[in-house]
């Protein structure tokens, strides 16, 4: 059985190491708050100017002034820091986030990502994507293998624009976990029940 | 000099001109210059350039002035919010450049602090890097950016007082500090205005250097994407 959308943010959050400073990005990626390891403690940046990301607030303590990247109501924890868009993007060019995990529409072998528009059809734009791949320490995709055609979104070369180019490190997708490397992808893990025969077919990208 | 005003509208007689370039701060619907906006709306000013992280939804922020033709042009991170944002540039009617999120803050806090132009890593490699220069530092290649020099920036703030020194609240500083540094003129919409003296000099976000005129008002605050979890055994 392929992982299904928690089970892939369960084991992104595998990813996570104790005292990281970690963006979550939009979809996939947010669920992974829900599964940070016991004795793991990282803190989640919101690029809109936030370090300390709380859980949702409840009903009714919803406030306007007070949200994440995705425009959601959120809250604040005892280690809160509040800041501008100018400071949060310095210490993501910085290199001061230890990790990225975020969605994509198509990944490449050699760690090009695209996750921003397609050309005629969806024009929304790239938010902070360009900037925390190019800066944080660590770029890992959390994605669907294929998309609703089935076709491969783990390709030998993507065909959207570009979001930043080589800046993927790690791929996890419903199917199993891979290593972009020298020449190709490394099949790292499989997600249960899944056969590498499975897994190879449906990648179009070199798995060394 | 006295910098508090009125009313919006008073607070930017005489300042708007077709064809402007406008540094608006705010995230989504959070911590935008709601009356200002608004009062821009009323203006009738025309030909508008906005230098903004998002273009609003269809009937608040600048997507009310998306709908009365206001806007030539948007310099955006993401406007996947406003379908009539999407309509007029589809058709040709709006222009768009996007910016990454981090390049446009830091182009409005370099044109703030008099640096023309800044080289990034941001967008290498991607259509963002195409006719810009670009320069190999320690064996990286990054591209020139250019800061931003508004003709005017609005931008909101929570409390302010009589000098305008200005004091933010949550995620709602985002964009609103290095806009404001970046506008010749700088106006500033509060919810309160304090007595000059009884602000922490230590807590204040932004000085009252880059602050020319304030107006406190009512604000709706609209919430864009309400997300709530329910109490544990309710």
């Amino acid at each position: 059985m392929p992982w299904d959308r928690n089970q892939m943010a369960a084991r992104a959050a595998q990813e996570l190491q104790d005292g990281w400073y970690v963006n979550l990005g939009i979809g996939i990626p947010t669920l992974v708050s829900n599964y940070i390891p016991e004795g793991v403690e990282v803190t989640l940046q919101s690029e809109n100017g936030m370090l300390g990301m709380g859980p949702f607030p409840y009903e009714g303590e919803e406030d306007p002034d007070l949200i994440n990247a995705g425009k959601q109501t959120i809250t604040e924890l005892p280690q809160t820091a509040y800041f501008d868009s100018a400071q949060s993007f310095a210490m993501i060019r910085g290199g001061k986030i230890a990790m990225a995990i975020l969605g994509a529409m198509e990944v490449a072998e050699n760690g090009d990502l695209a996750n921003w528009m397609i050309p005629g059809k969806l024009v929304k734009g790239m938010g902070g994507a360009m900037d925390l791949v190019a800066g944080v320490g660590r770029v890992v995709v959390v994605m669907d293998h294929t998309n609703k055609h089935g076709d491969s979104k783990v390709l030998k070369e993507c065909t959207l624009p570009l979001t930043g180019q080589k800046v993927v490190d790690r791929i996890i997708t419903n199917l199993g976990v891979m290593d972009v490397v020298e020449g190709g992808l490394k099949i790292v893990e499989l997600a249960d029940g899944v056969s590498e025969e499975e897994f190879r077919a449906s990648t179009q990208a070199t798995i060394v | 000099m006295k910098k508090v005003y009125g009313s919006a509208a008073e607070a930017l007689d005489g300042v708007l001109q077709d064809g402007m370039l406008i540094a608006a701060g705010g995230f989504g619907l959070c911590g935008i210059p709601e009356l200002l906006l608004e009062a821009i709306k009323e203006s009738g000013v025309k030909d508008l350039t906005f230098a903004s992280n998002n273009a609003g939804v269809d009937d608040f922020g600048i997507g009310i002035l998306l709908q009365t033709k206001q806007v030539k042009k948007m310099i955006s991170s993401y406007v996947g919010e406003n379908a009539e944002f999407m309509r007029q540039y589809l058709s040709g009617e709006l222009e768009l450049e996007f910016n990454p999120q981090g390049t446009l803050a830091e182009r409005m806090r370099a044109g703030g602090a008099g640096i023309p132009g800044f080289y990034t890593k941001t967008g290498v490699g991607t259509v963002i890097a195409e006719g810009k220069d670009h320069k190999d530092f320690n064996g990286e290649t990054y591209i020139m950016e250019e800061g931003i020099f508004a003709d005017l920036a609005i931008v909101k703030a929570w409390k302010a007082d009589e000098t305008g020194n200005l004091v933010f609240r949550k995620t709602a500083r985002n964009f609103n500090a290095p806009a404001a540094t970046c506008g010749k003129l700088c106006v500033v919409e509060v919810e309160e205005i304090v007595p000059t003296g009884s602000l922490d000099p230590d807590q204040i976000h932004l000085p009252g250097i880059y602050v020319h005129r304030i107006i406190k008002g009512e604000h709706e605050k609209r919430i864009e994407q309400r997300t709530v979890r329910k109490k544990e055994g309710a």
